[in-house]
């Protein structure tokens, strides 16, 4: 049995095999689209119980999923979409993965129920390049929702319809980015697009679109069986329902857990096993990489709801946990995310295409023992430079690590530039056991 | 130009979508066409071009925009490992050190004998089970200590 | 229609209008570079940001929709800081140096980095190289590290020229701008991208370090290619033509040009540049002087008309002439009692002459052809005859223009084309006649009797619903139907048709003075031979007045032949060419550049232009040679003091629209069968083969469009005649015959071949339409 935690809801009773329809119907599953397209439930009502329930989208943004979804057009003659994001790339982020491996047809319910609530004659799961057997099982789930009548024409037999396909990416991190994975969809570069118009006027093909994170459909059900009331009652005021929290790092069982919103950091942590051989927790990503970067002490006394880690002067995102130790250098760290941003960069808007990379050489440089004494102030300006003036939310990804670390970092990141060397001295530290020599700047 | 197989994997795609967009499946096209051929050479991605009525320059845009696509040849077994901060926290680092002394070959280069192509990766999707890697982009092995990664290696010949 | 307030002024705008628009409306100017008003927007280079009160951040101008009440402030601290980072950014990575750059001085990057960029750079790390490419023979992209990937070019490509042949390669810092694996750029509109270019990563080719801009004096012109009439600027430095830029109109080429247009220029200043008179005594040349080249002109023309009368003189000349040209040719032949004269020298059906009621022209204004919802073209290489009308359609196109086309090739016209009737050439006018019956029978009204007997198959059908359902409705005769041997009834069809939508016809004519010629009276006069009697019936004298006429005529071989038969040619030319073989007299004439002149384009718009250079060498404007002429031969009224003298005398620009009309009076339809026995000619003329100009552009006779012309057929058709592509193969058309290859091109119709004319590989074979023979070399 996988074990996501007490309070799973969505993540309860699955063992990695028991994936199937009927292991999926024996656990109650489908039952919330029968009930809708039995009681005949407006599409209306359906977004009313949506918003009630606090649900906010569990792909980064946090933006409440009942109110997106009313933004479709209701009188609108053409075809709409539905879009499940399933592009999980943000380093640190491995939840959507296991829910579409251990339990895909919470999703296809999900969207069939979103289908139903937006008008959506249409649906596309983007799923991340990197997991192919998740794809491949995702489609055998498809297969199996057709064959049971769950998806196509004449859904059980009532008027509604709702095709359901997946899409395949194939390694590009800014298609996670909503408009990025819909240009990707239409067979283009996945270069985001300007907003405004937004997906809900001008989306998939020009067509109004809705798109949610994978674990934010996969909540629906639930919220459809329970009632909203019920689901906003798990967390707290804003923050309705559990979340599956992603660990990773230096703790001694990385994985995902499913908790309340508002459930303590510290709690969490304990979950998942304690600090990797009992070493000093020093800083934590809560969000994903884009989150800025959160002192240990600080992440130990914060609750985990969008609001709480807003607060510690980070971002909840996806509930990606990032964990690193006393051993951790901060520049290196740095220095990876910045790269990575570089790496994946669309190279579509002038501050980020130039910056991810004037920003990574800048890191590279402190790294390497070629820091000057202007870096960090120049690290901080330029990172404020892009941020806020790109045409997607990357350039603010890469810019937020830039000057959280800095900030809460700089006298590392100053021991570097001052001693051509890493102020951090554990042994077993993050690069330094492999590569003693080369890992750390002479 | 693409073998009778691949052509129905590349329409079961194209059925996906609505019959204006084909070049919707121009991703899962070029997938399936370098699974048959190894690498995307210009013919190839010419030939996806003229089977989805595209420009050809705007199937090398996307050819070349995301990563997994391999625009010149590889060796048979190409093997990308994520060195992202939460993998290198778990020894993603280490395992990429592994592989490079054990093959003898650093990042975007292949063996002599063509066997396998070493690959940096960005994020999978998969921290929790560093280190990891893909064979081929297809099958991700998580969880690779130095043993797990010498008994890939011998199991790709 | 929103209010909002941009730097403290208030302004109205349409709905759906953008912080740009409003601002370009108050004449506020937002630093930008990707943004262009003739492409869609891509709100990637971030340098339009502006503050909008209560946005969170900048906003970029060019894609932020305007609401009610906004107010945005350009240059506000906020919105300058937001420019001026990003101006950072953009600079970065851009390679410093302006002063070996084709742009500098005409580089919007160096421009507003005046403003917007620091003195010195806080960027210490390596700069960003970029590998130049090969695209062809118009567009260098040769310093490709300059780029600032704003993707003009591509959106061009993408939009305008309906073809995407660049695209923004790789991602992030590594993307960059390249053609599909070193393939060159084909586009006849590609030359464009370099004008789009806000920096110098794609300059022109032929340009290239030819000179800084500043050295340029601009002046403006008007092309004398295709019939649109393109305004040119024109960029002169020590008298000489350096450089060709569109000068915006947007009632004709908008802000484009083609790139026969631009490109050109380069053909002006040729190696067989005729800047001298010449004689040929006892078979040899000598160089003359004019009083001796034109006492010459006249004495052999007075000796013709003496010992075999007047009616024994031909001119000929090309419609690319100028007004003033094309009429003082035509009263000096009157004066010296010769009616004989025409410039349609690619016209095969003369039927209509006499019938007309006015100049035939193209039936409305260029820009309104924008306007129509249903268009149906006859008979047109529309992308290569007409490259900016192509473009135009193409935009409607998007907005729902339906355009339909019957025509004997089916080049793709990279635009939705709703139906097409490909068809031999001989069967056009069934075609046509089947869709004016199938219109005829939707709009019940009576079939005209001729057509009683004609069956209308399923695309006549479709493309007469298509018709039926329009507005706004234009039908356009292509060249092809122009130089057609059924021209007239193509004409007469086309009217009826025409006649029963209630649409616009008209021609889109072949050359600059199409339209002028007529106005100019360089057509027969009463019992003169038009252009293909002159030759079938050969004169005893010529005058050619800037053409080539085994190159420009419909009938090449009929026309060396003449030449060589006769006793006497004098060739006014900018070139010296075939005129070598057979010429007695050569007088080197000024091309457009080099005089002042007038050209009437398609719609019947009268522009006249100045010479931008000095004539070369001893080369003078052709009016004054034929005024000189004129009063040589004695002949009375040829006493002008400018061109401008010679053109009111035709015509004053308001006195033009009242002499245009397409109607033709006095000829019964008859439409010919479609099926015939033998193989049929599908003659087009290569983009860059259209006149004595450009047939000498070194650049443009570089590019694939100017490749030797191939003889193109059906696979079923090399089949049956048992050829393969590739192969040489002899082609006969009478006693005249061509050795070219054999391609294939399975979009042909059946029962034809398509070989070009107007070039010198096919200059020994007949006329562009007719009977032709293909068998293995």
């Amino acid at each position: 049995m996988l074990d996501y935690g007490p309070d799973a809801i969505l993540m309860k009773g699955l063992d990695g095999s028991n994936w199937r329809l009927k292991d999926y119907e024996a656990r109650g599953g489908y039952d919330a689209l029968k009930k809708i397209l039995r009681e005949n439930i407006a599409p209306e009502a359906v977004i009313a119980e949506v918003k009630k329930s606090g649900l906010r989208g569990r792909g980064g943004a946090g933006f409440p999923a009942g109110l997106k979804w009313s933004f479709m057009p209701k009188q609108y003659a053409g075809a709409k979409y539905l879009v499940c994001n399933t592009d999980e790339g943000e380093p640190g982020t491995f939840k959507d993965r296991d829910i579409i491996r251990y339990n895909p047809h919470m999703l296809i319910e999900g969207m069939l129920i979103g289908a139903y609530a937006t008008g959506a004659g249409v649906g596309y799961n983007y799923i991340h390049g990197e997991i192919w057997a998740e794809y491949e099982l995702f489609e055998r789930a498809l297969d199996e929702a057709h064959a049971a009548g769950y998806l196509g024409k004449n859904i059980l037999g009532t008027d509604f319809s709702f095709e359901l396909h997946a899409f395949h990416g194939y390694g590009a991190y800014v298609c996670g980015e909503e408009t990025g994975l819909l240009e990707s969809v239409e067979g283009k570069k996945g270069q985001p697009r300007f907003k405004p118009p937004f997906p809900a006027s001008y989306g998939l093909y020009g067509k109004p679109t809705t798109i949610n994170n994978t674990e934010t459909f996969a909540a629906v059900p639930w919220i459809i069986n329970h009632g909203g009331d019920a689901f906003l009652a798990l967390g707290r005021p804003n923050n309705g329902g559990t979340k599956i929290f992603s660990v990773s790092g230096h703790v001694n069982r990385p994985g995902n857990y499913e908790v309340r919103l508002g459930t303590p950091f510290a709690k969490l942590l304990e979950m998942a096993g304690g600090m990797r051989g009992g070493k000093r927790i020093k800083a934590v990503i809560p969000g994903g990489s884009s989150a800025p970067v959160i002192p240990g002490e600080i992440m130990m006394q914060t609750d985990l709801d969008f609001d709480c880690v807003a607060k510690a002067g980070s971002m909840l995102g996806s509930g990606a946990v990032i964990v690193m130790d006393e051993t951790t250098c901060m520049v290196r760290a740095l220095e990876r995310l910045s790269y990575f941003y570089f790496e994946e960069s669309c190279g579509q808007c002038t501050p980020c295409r130039e910056g991810t990379g004037w920003m990574y050489r800048v890191v590279h440089r402190i790294e390497h023992g070629k820091g000057r004494q202007e870096d960090l102030d120049l690290l901080s300006n330029v990172a404020d430079n892009i941020a806020g003036r790109t045409i997607c939310a990357l350039g603010d990804a890469a810019a937020g690590p830039v000057k959280s670390f800095v900030k809460h970092f700089r006298e590392e990141f100053q021991y570097h530039i001052d001693h051509k060397r890493c102020m951090v001295n554990v042994p077993g530290g993050y690069f330094t056991v492999s590569n003693p020599s080369a890992g750390r700047a002479a | 130009m693409l073998s009778a197989e691949s052509l129905k994997r590349i329409d079961r795609e194209i059925a996906k979508f609505p019959a204006e967009q084909k070049q919707s499946a121009v991703i899962a096209a070029l997938a399936i066409a370098q699974d048959e051929k190894g690498w995307l050479a210009t013919e190839t991605m010419d030939f996806v071009a003229q089977y989805l009525g595209m420009a050809p320059i705007a199937v090398y845009e996307v050819a070349s925009f995301y990563n997994m696509y391999d625009l010149a040849p590889v060796g048979r077994h190409k093997l990308t490992v994520c060195t992202n901060l939460p993998c290198a926290l778990s020894g993603g680092v280490d395992a990429a050190e592994h592989l490079k002394q054990c093959l003898g070959v650093g990042f975007n280069e292949t063996t002599a004998d063509g066997r396998v192509t070493l690959k940096q990766g960005e994020c999978m999707g998969a921290c929790g089970d560093a280190p990891v890697l893909l064979v081929n982009n297809k099958r991700m092995c998580g969880s690779m200590s130095n043993d797990k990664l010498d008994k890939l290696l011998a199991e790709l010949k | 229609m929103p209010k909002l307030e941009i730097d403290g002024r208030q302004i109205e705008v349409r709905d759906g209008a953008t912080v740009m628009d409003a601002a370009n409306a108050l004449g506020i100017a937002i630093p930008h570079f990707c943004y262009h008003k003739k492409l869609s927007i891509a709100a990637n280079c971030r340098m339009c940001l502006v503050q909008v009160e209560k946005a969170p951040k900048p906003m970029p101008a060019c894609a932020t929709p305007v609401v009610e009440g906004m107010k945005v402030f350009t240059e506000s601290e906020y919105a300058r800081t937001a420019q001026k980072s990003v101006m950072e950014f953009l600079l970065i990575n851009h390679p410093l140096d302006c002063p070996i750059c084709d742009q500098g001085g005409e580089c919007q990057l160096q421009d507003l980095a005046v403003g917007y960029g620091k003195s010195a750079s806080r960027y210490r790390e390596e700069k960003r190289v970029v590998f130049h490419k090969n695209i062809g023979p118009l567009v260098s992209m040769e310093e490709m590290s300059r780029c600032i990937h704003c993707t003009r070019c591509v959106r061009f490509g993408q939009e305008i020229a309906g073809v995407m042949e660049l695209g923004m390669m790789g991602r992030g810092e590594h993307a960059e701008i390249v053609s599909f694996v070193g393939r060159s750029v084909d586009s006849e509109l590609s030359g464009n991208m370099i004008d789009l270019c806000p920096v110098g990563a794609l300059t022109s080719k032929p340009f290239r370090y030819g000179a800084r801009t500043w050295e340029l004096a601009r002046r403006k012109s008007v092309s004398p290619h295709d019939s649109l009439g393109s305004n040119l600027i024109v960029q002169v430095m020590a008298n000489k033509v350096m450089r060709v830029l569109p000068l915006e109109n947007e009632e004709l080429n908008e802000c484009w040009l083609s790139d026969r247009d631009r490109f050109s220029y380069q053909g002006l200043n040729a190696a067989d540049r005729l800047t001298q008179p010449m004689l040929k005594i006892d078979g040899k040349w000598r160089e003359a002087n004019w009083q001796e080249a034109l006492a010459a002109v006249a004495k052999g023309l007075k000796n013709v008309r003496t010992q075999h009368g007047p009616e024994t003189l031909g001119a000929l000349a090309a419609p690319h002439s100028t007004l003033e040209e094309l009429y003082l040719l035509g009263k000096l032949m009157r004066g010296i009692g010769s009616q004989n004269i025409d410039f349609r020298l690619r016209q095969m059906d003369f039927s209509a002459d006499a019938k007309r009621t006015g100049a035939p022209w193209l039936g409305m204004k260029v820009a309104d052809i924008s306007r129509l919802d249903r268009v149906l073209v006859v008979g047109s290489f529309l992308r290569m005859d007409h490259p900016l009308v192509a473009s135009r359609m193409r935009q409607a196109a998007k907005r729902g223009q339906q355009v339909n086309l019957i025509h004997a090739t089916d080049d793709d016209l990279l635009m939705t084309v709703v139906n097409k009737a490909i068809v031999p050439p001989q069967a056009l006018p069934d075609m046509l006649a089947q869709v004016v019956k199938a219109v005829a029978e939707l709009k019940q009204k009576p079939v005209p009797a001729p057509l009683a007997g004609i069956g209308v198959g399923d695309a006549a059908k479709n493309i007469a619903a298509s018709l039926n359902t329009g507005a706004n409705t234009g039908v356009f005769l292509g060249n092809l139907a122009g130089q057609h041997p059924q021209a007239a009834q193509l004409q007469l069809l086309a009217q009826e048709l025409a006649g029963l939508l209630g649409a616009g016809v008209g021609f889109f004519g072949e050359a600059a003075n199409s339209v002028g010629g007529y106005l100019a009276q360089a057509v027969p006069g009463a019992g003169g031979l038009n252009a293909a009697a002159m030759l079938a019936a050969p004169r005893k004298a010529y005058v050619l007045l800037n053409t080539e006429p085994e190159l420009d005529c419909n009938d090449p071989r009929a026309a060396i032949k003449a030449m060589h038969a006769t006793e006497f040619v004098i060739s006014l030319s900018a070139y010296k060419g075939y005129a070598l073989e057979y010429a007695n007299v050569m007088l080197p004439i000024a091309p457009f550049t080099e005089t002042s002149g007038t050209f009437i384009n398609a719609e019947g718009r009268m522009q006249s232009f100045n010479g931008v250079v000095r004539p070369l060498g001893d080369a003078r404007p052709a009016w004054k040679v034929l005024r000189v002429l004129g009063n040589l031969l004695g002949i009375k009224g040829f006493d002008y003091d400018s061109s401008e003298q010679v053109r009111d005398e035709i015509a004053r620009p308001d006195e033009v629209a009242a002499k245009l009309d397409n109607r033709l009076s006095g000829i019964a339809l008859q439409i010919p069968p479609a099926a015939v026995a033998g193989l049929q000619r599908v003659a087009d003329v290569p983009i860059y083969f259209s006149d004595a100009i450009v047939r000498r552009s070194a650049a443009l006779q570089q590019t694939s469009a100017a490749a030797l012309p191939r003889a193109w057929m059906h696979a079923a058709l090399l089949d049956k005649l048992g050829l393969k592509a590739g192969q040489a193969v002899k082609v006969r058309q009478g006693d005249g015959e061509a050795v070219v290859n054999a391609a294939r091109d399975d979009r042909l119709p059946l029962g034809c071949v398509r070989l070009a004319a107007g070039h010198p590989a096919t200059r020994d074979l007949g006329p562009m339409a007719g009977d032709i023979s293909v068998e293995p070399q």
